[in-house]
């Protein structure tokens, strides 16, 4: 899938860096460092901007060109930030049979996004993922950590709103 | 010494609807009655009725309570834990019977299963490796070590006639003894965790439910081979499963089952995590060796075979998790026990994954050559609702779907392959009369041209043309001409395609054109999609004798499409209201507002 790239500026912090230093001084040795490195370096930030990378790849020493051909092989990995709330729609066989396509275009209807997008406030995104492995609940969705199964399309705005305020 | 013992299902689908919370207010109730030092609270792993979670069983007496909420806790522990008396009404009704509670293992769920792999799971408390050894943990990497040379350990898996248990059904002593057979001065052990296929959660729960297994059979083979170190390659989709996977290797560590001079017979082996990052193409062999090199996790052409030049180009055995879950069984039971469950050429018992259109959505594990009809209507319960059942669905995006006319073939590797779908890892989804299979072909293949990594051109564009002409399909667009193309471009696929992943993308397509062509000649021919799933061909209609003329279904249209006529059908008192189709986006907004039922689609 083609990823968005984030036109956002960059506003990474002293204390991130100095976080994202610690996790590649750790990787230091090891040979393949990039996916644990770019992993770590998502959960201090968020996401990986291109500033990102390229202190991850000047931090252990590989080209630019290899982490950005990581960061955008793999879907774990964002290139742009997602919102306050994100909600992952699972699109695994079990949670598609019982219609969970229409819940992730419900979703979309009411937020005004698409699939990878965030809402202009910051406080949304949606994300269509792949099987979390919560079959006996479907269909399912997460919003952050919150999981919700057995929906319906009619849950859908009930769910949003708890979230609004 | 507890009186009680209190089994709390913690695996993905219980802790999903809240069962760590039971755990908690399990304990605060506990604590007031003052019983915390009588009864013993455990979060266990998958217990595999996961339809009915949270699950919280009760020993000694094994009261199995089913879908447990929060507020129903105070009443279980002050009737049942503190007076004795069971709480009938919260209990999973199959296993009361005429005031009696039977036992778990009588009811249909899980009468007809053999839990090999899935001994462990919800009985021992994953995070702690004194309960997997109180179970014989351990016991068999001890025999190998002191009592097995390397080449025993290989026969004996050879005799058992296991084989991978990840798809592909490759017999796993054959791949051990390769990788023996090759000098090097560093081996590797690896474990394939990355668990892709849509609907499949076996290998989650083992690591879950029981990760020590995993550990200890990772550390026979990796004696066997003669290697010293090892890596597990997890999704990093499975947050409980990388979190359990991580205590239990400390754990072995610090007792010195993992490290240098294991039991002190001078065999060094440990292990390492490595997380995948949502890449379906890392479930194959080579891909996932390149990315646990921290690369792009695209395929390499075999030869040469990882056994010769694997992980860092050092020889590689590479199983899945199900695979080691049997080692430890087979060593300590001997190959012929192993051997003496399943088919003549599929040994042993599987995990299945059931999800769908099922009632009991969960995991089984049953002995090779049970068939579909067992798995889906004594097992899984049958179909909901009342509706008919239509296909299963094995393999994955790998697979194919299996039609009612093959409900009674024996499930084994080679009967799966001759009806055209596959073992798989073992998901199996059950779709019924309302499920639309030109659609699931078209919903498998929007998957792999996602997860198409690109470097082969068959499977890169070949998917892609695959996807486009389904997507005509879908929308009436399609011709009779365009399902020869299909084939002969399904064909070409996997016989062109690097790895595995394209080599079998084609199988959705293939085995519903075998079983289901009616349908795709329904979509073509008539433009109609039987089973009213595919958008573009439906069509709304209102009845207008049952029409009452209330206009709920005109406000509720989001592009005001329905419009009141000068029909009024005879007992009603205003006129009925009609739906212009040029305009209709076909939502279904006004066939989920009608209370009479005037609304139909077709």
């Amino acid at each position: 899938m083609q990823k968005k790239i984030s036109n956002l500026p960059f506003k990474g912090t002293p204390e991130q860096e100095a976080k994202l230093k610690e996790v590649i001084a750790k990787y230091q040795d090891d040979p393949g460092a990039v996916m644990p490195v770019l992993q770590e370096a998502q959960d201090i930030y968020g996401y990986l901007p291109i500033e990102v990378q390229t202190m991850v790849a000047e931090g252990l020493n590989v080209p630019l060109e290899e982490v950005y051909g990581v960061s955008t092989f793999y879907s774990q990995f964002a290139l742009s930030p997602k919102g306050k709330y994100n909600i992952s729609v699972c699109l695994g066989t079990a949670c598609y049979v019982k219609g969970s396509g229409d819940i992730l275009n419900k979703l979309s209807e009411i937020l005004g996004i698409e699939a990878e997008e965030c809402t202009d406030d910051g406080l949304f995104s949606l994300t269509a993922c792949r099987c979390i492995g919560a079959c006996g609940l479907a269909p399912v969705i997460t919003v952050n950590d919150d999981v919700y199964g057995r929906l319906t399309v009619d849950d859908v705005p009930g769910i949003i709103e708890k979230y609004k305020n | 010494m507890y009186r009680s013992n209190v089994l709390v299902c913690g695996g993905t689908g219980c802790t999903s609807s809240n069962s760590l919370k039971i755990v908690e207010k399990l304990n605060e109730e506990l604590k007031a009655k003052g019983l915390e030092k009588e009864v013993n609270v455990i979060t266990t792993g998958c217990f595999g009725l996961c339809a009915l979670g949270p699950i919280m069983v009760v020993y000694p007496e094994g009261s199995f309570y089913s879908m447990v909420k929060v507020e129903d806790i105070p009443e279980i522990v002050e009737e049942h834990l503190l007076k004795g008396r069971i709480v009938t009404r919260l209990l999973y009704q199959e296993t009361v019977e005429d005031d009696t509670v039977k036992s778990l293992n009588k009811t249909a769920f899980y009468a007809k299963q053999k839990r090999v792999a899935l001994r462990n799971c919800g009985v021992i408390d994953p995070e702690k490796i004194d309960d997997y050894i109180a179970q014989d943990g351990y016991a068999a990497l001890g025999k190998v070590l002191t009592e097995m040379k390397p080449e025993e350990v290989i026969q004996t898996v050879l005799d058992s006639g296991l084989r991978g248990r990840g798809g592909a059904g490759f017999p796993t002593g054959l791949k051990w003894k390769f990788a023996a057979a090759n000098d090097a001065d560093q081996k590797y052990v690896c474990c394939n965790a990355d668990e892709g296929d849509p609907g499949a959660f076996m290998d989650r729960s083992v690591l879950e439910g029981d990760p020590h297994t995993v550990i200890e059979a990772m550390a026979i083979a990796g004696y066997a081979i003669g290697a010293s170190k090892g890596y597990i390659y997890v999704r990093a989709e499975y947050p409980i499963a990388v979190k359990r996977l991580q205590i239990a290797i400390d754990q072995a560590r610090e007792y010195g089952l993992l490290g240098d001079d294991i039991f002190g017979t001078g065999f060094n082996f440990d292990l390492q995590l490595r997380l995948g990052a949502g890449a379906f193409v890392c479930g194959e062999e080579t891909s996932l060796m390149t990315s646990i090199e921290g690369k792009r996790g695209e395929p390499r052409p075999r030869p040469p075979f990882p056994a010769v030049k694997g992980l860092y180009q050092k020889p590689t055995i590479l199983n899945n998790v199900e695979t080691y879950a049997n080692i430890t069984q087979i060593i300590l039971n001997g190959p012929e026990w192993f051997a003496s469950m399943g088919t003549e050429k599929s040994k042993g018992t599987k995990v299945f994954a059931l999800g769908g259109k099922i009632k009991h959505t969960g995991l089984v594990e049953v002995p090779m050559g049970t068939t579909l009809r067992e798995i889906v209507e004594e097992i899984g319960g049958g179909i909901p609702n009342g509706k008919k059942f239509k296909a299963a669905q094995t393999g994955g995006p790998s697979g194919g779907c299996i039609p009612t006319e093959h409900l009674d073939i024996p499930i084994d590797y080679d009967n799966l392959l001759e009806i055209g779908s596959m073992m798989g890892s073992g998901g199996l989804i059950v779709m019924d009369e309302t499920d639309c299979m030109v659609d699931i072909a078209k919903f498998f293949l929007e998957f792999t041209v996602d997860e198409s990594c690109g470097k082969c051109t068959p499977c890169r564009i070949g998917t892609k043309r695959l996807l486009e002409m389904l997507e005509k399909i879908t929308k009436g667009q399609g011709t009779m001409e365009m399902l020869d193309e299909m084939e002969e471009l399904c064909y070409y696929i996997k016989a062109n395609s690097l790895c595995g992943l394209g080599q079998t993308a084609p199988n959705p397509v293939l085995s519903t054109l075998r079983y289901f062509k009616d349908e795709y000649i329904a979509h073509i021919k008539d433009h109609k999609c039987p089973a009213g799933v595919c958008k573009e061909l439906l069509e709304f209609k209102i009845d207008k004798e049952k029409c009452i003329g209330c206009g709920m279904c005109a406000r509720k249209c989001p592009v005001s499409t329905i419009h009141v006529t000068d029909y009024t059908a005879p007992g009603k008192k205003k006129p009925a209201y009609e739906i212009d189709p040029s305009k209709c986006v076909k939502c279904g907004a006004c066939m989920d507002t009608c209370k009479f039922g005037a609304v139909s689609k077709g």
